[in-house]
């Protein structure tokens, strides 16, 4: 079964922001919430870096393991998706999440934090597939119909790559051989452990 | 050997004084790490399954087919993403 995975090659990414808007597009996602974004490091320092980020479908999520309500659960191709009937918003994942992915709609009343909101790696949530309720409160479900998320097949650059954790590492391989450079890859080893691609992390070791 | 009466009541007294220690201190151990309870989320079906959106589906895949699903992601990466494989090719 495949392990799905996102790889964001800094040496690619030109801060175009399209998978920002892809997602954006694709999932009608509200005002003020931004499933990716595209940060930049060292900006307007010659040589600085953008790399897009969102959540990373983590191996041990720490949103998981502080969810209050258990409203997370890990499908078996690895990405990490959560139920909205069963969040209350506390907002606790967004502090124990390294790449900042859960969001918050703020638009209630007195500023009451909404349900929380995250990328579903396209693969909508726990209502039936491709369905009006799966897309109104999760988005399109994008791996059922046959295809990769949306970010990273807009991408101009490819600099973004999403699928099968095997065959985005084998991408990347070829790519650092090829240009000799560019093997390290941000967030890899938080998100999926400091194993090889595709690799259980080992017992009793920390990653 | 002699047991004494006080000597018996003594370990009777220690031994059931043991097996409380027990008990209370059990209270005391480790929780065990591995998750037992699931998630409270609703029974998600696998993106295998599809969609009913025919129109929407991409690859000549059969729902339910997850070997087939598999090489369709795959095929879509590595033409999708990987340019040197796509040259090449």
């Amino acid at each position: 079964m495949a392990r799905m995975k996102f790889i964001c090659d800094a040496e690619r990414c030109i801060e175009c922001n399209g998978c920002v808007t892809a997602c954006k597009n694709e999932h009608e996602v509200p005002w003020g919430v931004n499933r990716r974004r595209v940060v930049t490091l060292n900006d307007g320092v010659p040589g600085e870096k953008s790399i897009s980020v969102a959540c990373m479908h983590c191996s041990d999520a720490p949103c998981m393991a502080v969810c209050p309500t258990n409203c997370f659960y890990r499908t078996d191709e690895g990405v990490v998706l959560h139920d909205k009937d069963v969040c209350i918003g506390c907002g606790y994942c967004s502090y124990a999440c390294p790449f900042g992915a859960p969001q918050f709609p703020g638009q209630g009343t007195f500023g009451v934090r909404g349900k929380m909101d995250k990328c579903t790696f396209c693969a909508g949530g726990p209502e039936a597939n491709g369905s009006e309720a799966e897309f109104e409160k999760y988005g399109r479900n994008r791996l059922a119909e046959g295809k990769l998320p949306a970010c990273a097949e807009m991408c101009s650059t490819k600099a973004l790559l999403a699928g099968d954790g095997d065959v985005v590492a084998d991408i990347l391989r070829a790519r650092v051989i090829q240009r000799g450079k560019g093997a390290e890859v941000w967030g890899w080893g938080t998100a999926y452990g400091s194993q090889q691609a595709g690799q259980p992390p080992k017992e009793g070791k920390a990653s | 050997m002699k047991h004494t009466f006080h000597s018996i009541t003594h370990r009777v007294v220690r031994g059931a004084g043991l097996c409380a220690a027990v008990v209370f201190l059990v209270a005391c151990g480790e929780q065990p790490q591995t998750p037992t309870r699931l998630s409270a989320a609703k029974k998600d079906a696998s993106p295998v399954v599809g969609t009913p959106a025919e129109a929407f589906k991409q690859g000549s895949w059969k729902s339910g087919d997850a070997n087939a699903w598999n090489q369709q992601l795959r095929a879509r990466a590595n033409y999708g993403m990987s340019d040197y494989q796509r040259v090449n090719n």
